[in-house]
């Protein structure tokens, strides 16, 4: 018999109310049950980060984690970052410096910054390669993606 | 890369996840995840009952006591990590913090759940080992304390019992005047150490090396203390000379070898930041001792 | 007509999705009904495969079907997987089953197919399936498999070699004979994978009222794996389509034909329902392709002056255990040896050989940055011996612009000559020099050395064949509705067709390029096509876009003509009207247009115009056009612990016209960054039994963003004749000269010890072993 659980997770301010088995992993709960798939799944096992999520406001990698988990807490997704279909700062920058190619990596490096960023408004280059060490860009070589996210970091501080 | 079908339990209390322990075969304490998932994606672990103890409050803290610091087994490492009072009173841990992981690995891993997944290399039991922590391991006999020279009886094996779970830990803190360092040489941001090396120097008055503790990790299945050459500093004058002697000393411990990284290796790296370490917590010594 | 969009660093048109987590990958794609695949693989490198007991494995909760080699369908069970590029020198083409018939032949090779409601529970099935094996002896070292008495890969094969073959220009042998210097240099050149973050995956769908199937697949090419699905299943143009969605990330392997493909059709025409199949990375380091382990033994012959007077060698390349892409490989690395330089005699003697490891197919490169890395290894060995400035060895021996088209003497993969048809190396060159301030680097690294610091600099030239035939296509239509489309074969992976081929197209026909749809990859809506590879997809598909877009205008013009009563040559196309040059305000809209040219029922067509306001072309470029490059790398290695950290790396590159320099940009730095993975990190690690040991990426490194420097990058703009837009390929280059100038700064910077650098990648460890003494710096 399969172990199942009922849990409510709230996921970008909406609740969710699902039975799951206790060993789906949030990535696959995300994805398959609530049909958010702009959290991808690279690795499985917590390196590259392309699963990365908000779980109670800080990243976390979302196949290290079990949706059981996450009764009664608030997920964040990519899906939430442009409000109204208007890309938000930090996405825009992606945009404006072509920091994405094939796109698989971004929601989890987006996710990422969401948190860096707030966490460090005004950040060096040095900071922000560090901040991405959790996360695997196989096309880029990076250098947009830090462009992107110092010029992000200026527009959001000048209130954009 | 799914996890194998398991029972999952998420107790409240310790003496809850204390009898669950004690009631079931094949059980895994999943602490922050971020060891034990990956083993379980990849059916390297298949556990027949999980006890998540995400949600016992009483494992997660951080306490000052006397002269020792108490971290709670469930305490992130994102806690201690932006911790001031770790920062000013623990500044060592701090420094070992910046080379574990990454930000989201941080954000949910635990203190407890580093030291019972018993890497090697890992940062925490290497400052564990050199502050010569105390572990608390609960079950439903009771608690008991650990030595950490104790606690590490093989690779990646804990000397806990199938039915305990590790509660917290106790860091006694370095005295006044001591000079910290921990240094370490991973291939990448973030990877586990080939080999860390942490010390601790104080000074007599004299500006002789007064103590040396050393905890050299990646030689072994778990950090070694070299009590000799920690010995053979005493009484001596910090410099180049002093720091070369007991480097080419550690240089000579004995190291283990694996598909990617050879003993010798090891030891040239044991010997290379075992000199590192000391010539940057004498400087913080002499710092202290001026300051 | 002037290009507006042409050379304009314009947004993508493909990231509003990707940024809102809109885009869709395979596995974003649900089909109702839907059923999971999972597989039984062999533990073994090579085995002979016996019972299979799956009886356990069908009575769990959720199992549907378990296949094995037996369930099959007869077609399938007849062949093997499809060879796609055959060639005479190929001695032994061994190819794989769909499913292992009796001999497994690398760790992963897929035994048996489970499929069940969920990856879960597929999972926990595949767990379930006995099978007997009978370990056979594994073959884990291409050198040690042509040794006298070495284990087979293959039972019953005549030897582990797969193909020799000889490339010869002039007298190698004659020329060496007179040399004044003779170097000779052994070079290892290691594994390395595509490793994109988005693995693998397809979904299979039998409709059995048509009796067709639809496949989904995250690909590089749909119409070829369309012609391999025909090919094994025995089927007719109409019963398959192939459709490649969003794709994370490709790198060459995506672009070959895998088994698994072939078991989940099966499945869905068995089950009546779809299926998908998702590779997880373990089965990622288990079977998707990777690319090299090669053994070159190749000696340099030069006059006095640092002039080459010839190259002659053997190189040993590792297939692994099957050759899906014949010899094209080594094919390509032998070919690319003599890169920018004038090399009047070549000899170079490839053999080919199989082991019990995942096959080796084109990667980021495809066989080039070895070829650069041997090159540049023999250049340095010259400057070294006879005291020359490195950069000085290569400006000697350059082919100037004015031997353009330049003959090289030999036949490149194409069948073709090697002919550069345009570039200028030693301007090339020079920019890079002066970006990097290669002058001023003596004094930098003299100033280091002073402080305990050891700093190295590094050149590499490549010259890359890109533009590969035989052909891309593209159609484009003007819908009734006014609306443009393009269809096209190319199959993108991050490399922005819809935003570049969109530019093209738009510049053609007078409208802003985000009114261009680009719908690329699927098989029904154009009949051919190969696929986004070999840094060919600007120059074919562009061109054919070009083609195809100034056609439709030529036609739109024509039509509108008729309509207007007026003459072609006094219209202009703008914002989507034909109009009169001299009077816009009269105009036709395409709409109105596109109406007119699909006809009226029961009225004659006039005119003589095919109907539609559409066409389709057919690039079928000559032969290959070659970008070039020259990559400068600064570095500091910490000798007491051999970590090499890159200061600074500097790229000049020539890849003709540029369509959209940010999307160029892009292509060149990520290319290097792949590079530094190469050259610093990447590494599969074997057993003696070829059983792979590196099997995640804690362990597999990929260059990380602390790793990967901040490229300075300089262009030049050789536009090709070859073909009407003038362009070449951009999305290799980075990888293929980036290697060699690491190693070549790692090597300069250790200098003083006199150690030298003859492997990739390099690591830490390595750079210890050869200071030796000398690593262990202040601690001794």
């Amino acid at each position: 018999m399969a172990d199942t659980r009922n849990i409510t997770v709230t996921v970008n301010g909406e609740a969710h109310s699902r039975e799951v088995e206790t060993r789906l992993t949030l990535a696959d709960f995300l994805r398959h049950e609530l049909n958010l798939t702009g959290t991808h799944v690279g690795c499985e096992h917590g390196v590259c980060g392309a699963c990365t999520v908000l779980v109670g406001g800080t990243s976390a990698r979302a196949c290290l984690m079990l949706a059981v988990q996450c009764e009664g807490q608030e997920v964040v997704t990519v899906e939430s970052l442009a409000a109204g279909g208007k890309l938000n700062p930090l996405q825009q920058a992606f945009q404006d410096h072509h920091g994405l190619q094939c796109g698989f990596c971004t929601p989890g490096i987006l996710m990422t910054l969401t948190e860096f960023l707030r966490e460090y408004p005004d950040p060096s280059e040095a900071e922000v390669r560090t901040a991405l060490t959790g996360n695997l860009c196989r096309c880029t070589g990076y250098q947009a993606i830090v462009a992107a996210t110092l010029d992000a970091a200026k527009r959001m501080r000048g209130g954009a | 890369m799914k996890p194998a079908p398991f029972t999952y339990h998420d107790p409240r209390t310790v003496a809850e996840a204390c009898d669950l322990l004690a009631t079931h075969e094949n059980a895994r304490v999943l602490a922050g995840g971020q060891s034990l998932m990956p083993m379980m994606n990849f059916r390297v672990a298949m556990p027949d009952h999980l006890v998540d103890l995400n949600r016992v409050g009483e494992l997660s803290y951080l306490r000052w006591e006397g002269e020792a610091l108490c971290v709670g087994a469930m305490t992130r490492q994102r806690d201690l990590e932006f911790s001031p009072d770790v920062g000013r009173r623990c500044p060592l841990l701090r420094e070992a913090l910046a080379h574990v992981g990454h930000r989201q690995t941080r954000n949910r891993g635990t203190f407890g759940g580093s030291l019972c997944h018993l890497d090697p290399s890992a940062e925490l039991v290497n400052v564990t080992a050199l502050l010569g922590g105390t572990l608390h391991a609960a079950s439903k006999r009771g608690t008991r304390d650990i030595a950490f020279a104790d606690f590490a009886v093989g690779y990646m094996t804990t000397s806990l019992e199938p039915h305990e779970l590790l509660a917290g830990v106790t860091l006694p803190l370095p005295g006044d005047g001591r000079g910290h360092a921990f240094v370490e040489f991973a291939r990448r941001h973030g990877d586990f150490a080939i080999v860390a090396c942490s010390a601790l120097i104080g000074f007599d008055r004299g500006g002789r090396i007064a103590d040396a503790a050393i905890a050299l990790s990646g030689l072994a299945h778990a950090p070694v203390r070299p009590a000799a050459i920690e010995k053979s500093l005493r009484g001596e004058q910090p410099g180049a000379a002093a720091f070369k002697a007991a480097a080419a000393e550690a240089g000579k411990l004995d190291a283990m070898a694996d598909a990617y990284v050879t003993t010798t290796y090891r030891q040239h790296l044991a010997r290379v930041l075992t000199y590192r370490a000391l010539e940057l917590a004498s400087a913080r010594a002499g710092e202290r001792a001026n300051g | 007509m002037a290009s507006t969009w042409f050379g304009a660093s314009v947004k993508r048109k493909e990231d509003p999705a990707f940024l809102q987590g809109k885009g869709r990958y395979i596995d974003d794609i649900h089909l109702p009904g839907m059923l999971h695949a999972a597989f039984v693989r062999s533990p073994y490198a090579h085995a002979k495969v016996g019972r299979i007991d799956k009886d356990a494995a069908l009575t769990m909760p959720g199992v549907h079907a378990v296949l094995t080699f037996a369930d099959l369908p007869e077609p399938v069970r007849r062949q093997t997987l499809p060879l796609l590029v055959p060639h005479p020198a190929l001695r032994q083409p061994f190819m794989p089953h769909a499913l292992v018939k009796d001999e497994a032949c690398y760790v992963g090779e897929p035994v048996a197919c489970v499929i069940a409601d969920s990856r879960y529970l597929a999972e926990d099935a595949a767990d379930r399936v006995e099978v007997e094996y009978q370990p056979l002896p594994a073959v884990n070292d291409c050198r040690d498999a042509l040794g006298e008495g070495a284990p087979l890969a293959h039972a019953g094969a005549e030897s582990n070699v797969a193909a020799r073959f000889p490339l010869r220009v002039g007298d190698a042998d004659r020329a060496f004979s007179g040399a004044a210097h003779v170097f000779r240099e052994k070079i290892y050149q290691h594994r390395g994978g595509p490793f994109f973050i988005e693995c693998r995956g397809a979904i299979a769908q039998y409709d059995a009222a048509a009796d067709s199937y639809l496949l989904h697949v995250s690909s590089q090419g749909s119409h070829r794996l369309k012609r391999c699905m025909l090919e094994m299943f025995d089927l007719g143009d109409h019963q398959v389509r192939v459709v490649t969605p969003d794709v994370g990330g490709g790198f060459g392997p995506k672009g070959a034909f895998y088994p698994e493909y072939v078991n989940i059709a099966v499945a869905s025409r068995l089950t009546g329902r779809p299926v998908k199949w998702i590779e997880d990375r373990r089965e990622n380091f288990l079977t998707t392709h990777q690319e090299r382990d090669q053994y070159w033994d190749m000696e340099i012959a030069v006059e006095g002056n640092a002039k080459i007077i010839g190259v002659r060698g053997q190189l040993i390349h590792e297939t692994g255990a099957y050759v899906p892409w014949g010899i094209v490989l080594p094919w390509i690395t032998a070919t690319t040896v003599p890169g920018p330089y004038v090399i009047p005699n070549f000899k170079l003697d490839v053999v080919s050989v199989f082991t019990n490891k995942i096959q080796t197919t084109p990667v980021r490169g495809a066989g080039r940055p070895e070829a650069v890395v041997t090159m540049e290894r023999l250049m340095d060995r010259v400057a070294r011996e006879l005291k020359l400035d490195r950069a000085e060895v290569r400006r000697r021996n350059f082919i100037q612009p004015g031997q353009m088209p330049y003959n090289v003497g030999i036949i490149f993969r194409d069948g073709r000559p090697v002919t550069y048809d345009s570039g200028d190396y030693p301007a090339c060159q020079a920019a890079a020099l002066a970006a990097s301030d290669y002058a001023g680097f003596g004094s930098r690294q003299a100033e280091a050395r002073k402080a305990g610091r050891h700093l190295g600099i590094g050149i590499s030239n490549a010259v890359e064949a890109t533009g590969l035939g035989p052909y891309e296509g593209a159609t484009a239509r003007i819908a009734t509705s006014g609306k443009i489309a393009v269809y096209t074969g190319a199959t993108p992976q991050g490399q922005s067709h819809k935003t570049t081929l969109a530019q093209i197209a738009a510049d053609q026909l007078g409208v802003d390029y985000n009114d261009v749809t680009v719908v690329t990859a699927d098989t029904a809506t154009i009949s051919l096509g190969m696929g986004t590879f070999a840094a060919r997809t600007a120059v074919n598909a562009g061109s054919s876009v070009h083609l195809a877009a100034k056609e439709v205008a030529a036609k739109a013009k024509k039509i509108a003509a008729g309509m207007m009563e007026c003459m072609e040559d006094d219209l202009e196309l703008d914002g989507g009207y034909v109009r009169l040059k001299s009077a816009p305000d009269v105009r036709k809209s395409f709409a109105e247009i596109a109406v007119r040219s699909i006809g009226t029922p029961g009225f004659s067509m006039a005119g003589g115009l095919a109907p539609g306001l559409e066409h389709t072309s057919y690039f079928t470029p000559e032969q290959s056009v070659y970008s070039n490059g020259t990559h400068v790398a600064e570095v500091e290695v910490d000798i007491e612990t051999g970590a090499v950290r890159i200061l600074r790396f500097t790229v000049a590159h020539d890849c003709g016209r540029v369509i959209n320099p940010l999307i160029v940009d892009g292509q060149v730095v990520g290319g290097v960054a792949h590079g530094v993975g190469n050259a610093l990190f990447e590494r599969m690690v074997y057993d003696e039994n070829a059983q792979p040991l590196t099997t995640h990426f804690g362990e597999y490194l990929l260059p990380l963003a602390t790793d990967v420097p901040h490229v300075d990058l300089v262009h030049l703009e050789t536009p090709s004749p070859l073909n009407p837009l003038g362009v070449k390929g951009a999305g290799e280059g980075g990888t293929i000269a980036s290697i060699a100038a690491i190693l070549s700064a790692v090597e300069n910077a250790l200098e003083p010890f006199g150690v030298t650098v003859a492997e990739a990648p390099i690591s830490p460890q390595r750079i210890v072993e050869l200071l030796g003494e000398h690593a262990l710096g202040r601690t001794r």
